[in-house]
């Protein structure tokens, strides 16, 4: 596994590994993406925030809603991107700390654009629908959106991009 | 005719003794004792009840019941609240609308649950129902501000009008001007889930001044702490009140006349709101909370402390809704002071921390079980749970019948043991023998069920996700659960086998909602042709289930008895299994 690593295809410089980050270039279809992930975990001194189920736990959308807004109240301004969608005439504005995670974001995109992204996994990335989420991180690379812990998203997101057709179809581990 | 005086009573002594008999499952066993009563009854029933509007078509009811004044619908599956049905499946209000419109100028009260309900039908209520009175909403969605202001503008009798948890479109706060000044019938008004930022506060303080009979006000988060005294001051004869947001900078004029103003409260019963709580501003309650049954603290972020303190000063509370910055200890206090408590609901401050950032364990729990001995409704989140907690639980308080535990991270086995907590939830339903409504979760085997199945005979609703090995489980359910009317699952590994072994008993059920399991295409199909008087509905934003192999599993499934036969407002990721599915698909 230790060889996986130090052969690894990256863009940042070496020795800058955040061992959290686990990116996934688009450009690449590589089997390793899974095996590293793991390793990465391995690594990890903290737990990774899991990835969230849609639904659970059972808390309705104002409780949410409620929750998340005193977050914000502690932490500061919102974080406002940008959000694109191909084949759409303009841009839209949101702002990334009133998500409670991936469901919600990714269910508030559907809404927005009206359309529907697939099921996530880690290995093939969203399955089953034309469009991928996307998103500028801040070395200017465009990754799949859900394969970091929110909390390390939603800092490094500078812009969003909603890819359609086949280049989306392209993305992600699977064939 | 000398026949029938010797054996029966005249009609009009009959609807007189049936006048007396108001819930609706009384009423549906008087019409089956034979043909005549069911003829009496169904011109006496004022109340209509109908659990699921998909059950029935508007028509057959009000061809059934030509004079009733109340009605009661509900629209979406449970599991919408949580984002598991999609938008667009269904729900529509509009069609009984329409239907009563017409029939029915006389009716007075409309209370809805999770429907789409569009400005036009409010429209339509406010313009056909000349005596209307009583419109409850509850989490429904799909109308706006306008919709308020036409039946605000046209129902002169109107005494209720209650949104609880709606999705409101905040068009304009000035709806609330639309009540006439000569409008003076206002008895309770909930509008604690509009989001606007602007609320007219002086078209709001007229109104209340001039509703005399007001005895339910409830505020949303828009309205300022320092406007609630005035608020207040035009309605000491309240007994229920809910605030906006209790934050202010903390000055001496504004809380001296605040809790001078409650003081002049008499009668107030009920307390929620707080949104963003100042505990300084707290203490200006006390001088009611002896007299308070119901207080709902569930967006009050405050800590265990201040949460203490209000608790104590209440000891005839019945109800309590909080979040789990009350701790354990807090949850203890509460055992020793409030004796009365009937209904606990404990919410998670931080859902989706991987942490846990209070402590609230099971113990807090075990407390109020041992400590309140009329508790009988608990929905409870932690993060940890044990055989053995739950096994205490349920002997201390046999009485239990609402029991909804959510133990947040999925699968979580018993902390002390490692083990399932099937031994655990098979207590609860052993002792509690009243139980109505069971939530389980944690790590969970087919034994659950199969205690669940033997013990819980009075059970109504099961809510279960992330648990089961086999079919044996929900097999076990549905034979065993004799009084079963609702029952939801997720992502459990239940299939083909023991829904269509059990067919027959989702007949005499409300309905079934599976939704990440194991059911394949070919089992729904099934069922839809061999059942026709259930619906058996595929919900899948993959794409047309015949697009994919027979046998593989649907992404959800709803299934519910119906005399209306299968509906025709479905949306493009719905498909309905009838008896021509062969044919249709």
């Amino acid at each position: 596994m230790e060889g996986c690593v130090a052969t690894e295809l990256r863009l940042g410089l070496p020795g800058t590994d955040n061992v959290r980050n686990k990116k996934r270039p688009l450009q690449e279809a590589d089997e390793e993406c899974g095996a590293n992930g793991k390793s990465d975990a391995q690594d990890e001194t903290a737990p990774p925030a899991k990835a969230q189920i849609v639904g659970w736990p059972p808390i309705r959308s104002y409780r949410k809603k409620n929750i998340q807004a005193k977050k914000n109240d502690s932490e500061g301004p919102g974080i406002y991107i940008k959000v694109g969608m191909d084949g759409a005439p303009y841009l839209r504005k949101i702002d990334l700390k009133v998500y409670s995670g991936y469901p919600d974001l990714l269910q508030a995109l559907e809404n927005m654009f009206k359309f529907t992204i697939g099921k996530y996994s880690e290995r093939e990335g969203y399955k089953g629908s034309d469009y991928a989420p996307t998103y500028e991180d801040k070395d200017g690379d465009w990754m799949l959106v859900g394969d970091d812990p929110w909390e390390l998203f939603i800092t490094s997101c500078k812009r969003l991009r909603i890819m359609k057709g086949s280049e989306a179809r392209g993305l992600g581990c699977g064939v | 005719m000398h026949k029938k005086m010797a054996f029966s009573f005249p009609d009009e002594v009959l609807e007189h003794v049936f006048s007396f008999i108001q819930s609706d499952k009384d009423r549906n066993a008087v019409s089956m004792v034979c043909k005549s009563w069911y003829e009496i009854e169904r011109w006496c029933r004022r109340k209509v009840f109908v659990g699921n509007c998909y059950a029935v078509s508007p028509r057959m009811v009000i061809r059934r019941f030509p004079e009733f004044r109340s009605i009661e619908l509900k629209g979406k599956p449970h599991f919408a609240d949580f984002n598991l049905v999609p938008d667009g499946w269904g729900g529509y209000v509009s069609p009984w609308i329409e239907e009563m419109a017409g029939a029915y100028p006389w009716l007075e009260e409309i209370r809805l649950k999770r429907m789409v309900v569009t400005d036009e039908s409010l429209e339509l209520i406010a313009k056909s129902f000349k005596n209307f009175k009583v419109l409850v909403l509850s989490s429904c969605e799909g109308f706006s501000t306008d919709g308020l202001a036409a039946i605000a503008a046209s129902c002169k009798n109107l005494k209720e009008l209650d949104l609880r948890d709606c999705e409101v479109d905040d068009l304009s706060a000035h709806w609330l001007s639309h009540f006439p000044e000569t409008y003076t019938s206002l008895v309770s008004l909930n509008i604690s889930c509009l989001g606007s930022d602007e609320v007219s506060f002086s078209a709001l303080e007229r109104l209340v001044g001039r509703c005399t009979n007001l005895k339910t006000l409830r505020l949303n988060r828009a309205v300022p702490l320092d406007k609630i005294a005035n608020i207040l001051r035009h309605a000491p004869q309240l007994v229920e009140f809910g605030t906006g947001t209790y934050t202010a900078d903390v000055r001496p004029d504004v809380y001296s006349d605040l809790a001078g103003v409650f003081s002049s409260c008499k009668e107030l019963k009920s307390l929620s709101g707080f949104w963003d709580v100042a505990p300084d501003y707290l203490p200006a309650i006390y001088p009611v909370c002896s007299k308070l049954t119901s207080l709902n603290l569930s967006y009050a972020t405050i800590q265990s402390p201040d949460l203490i303190k209000l608790v104590s000063h209440c000891p005839n509370l019945q109800r309590l809704l909080v979040l789990d910055y009350i701790e354990d200890s807090g949850l203890e206090v509460l055992a020793s002071s409030c004796k009365d408590l009937q209904e606990l609901r404990v919410f998670p401050s931080d859902p989706y921390g991987a942490e846990p950032n209070v402590s609230l364990t099971e113990q807090g729990l075990v407390a109020v079980s041992l400590g309140c001995p009329k508790l009988q409704s608990v929905l409870y989140f932690c993060r940890r749970m044990s055989n053995e907690a739950l096994v205490t639980i349920a002997r201390n308080r046999p009485n239990f019948t609402r029991f909804r535990l959510c133990i947040i991270e999925p699968k979580t086995a018993d902390y002390l043991t490692l083990e399932p907590l099937d031994v655990g939830f098979g207590a609860i339903v052993q002792y509690c023998k009243d139980l109505k409504r069971l939530s389980l979760s944690g790590l969970l085997t087919d034994r659950v069920f199969e205690y669940i199945g033997t013990y819980a005979k009075k059970l109504e609703m099961l809510s279960v996700a992330f648990a089961g090995d086999s079919d044996l489980g929900l097999h076990h359910v549905l034979s065993g659960c004799e009084s079963l009317r609702k029952l939801e699952i997720r992502d459990c590994p239940f299939g083909d086998k023991a829904l269509l072994a059990n067919a027959a008993k989702l007949e005499t059920m409300r309905s079934l909602w599976m939704s990440s399991c194991a059911v394949s295409f070919a089992a729904c199909k099934l069922l839809g042709q061999k059942m026709p008087r259930l619906n058996v509905e595929v919900i899948d934003e993959r794409g047309p289930p015949d697009s994919r192999p027979e046998n593989c599993p649907v992404d959800k499934l709803y299934i519910y008895r119906s005399i209306a036969g299968p509906r025709f407002d479905m949306p493009p990721f719905v498909w309905t299994m009838d008896e021509d599915s062969g044919l249709r698909l």
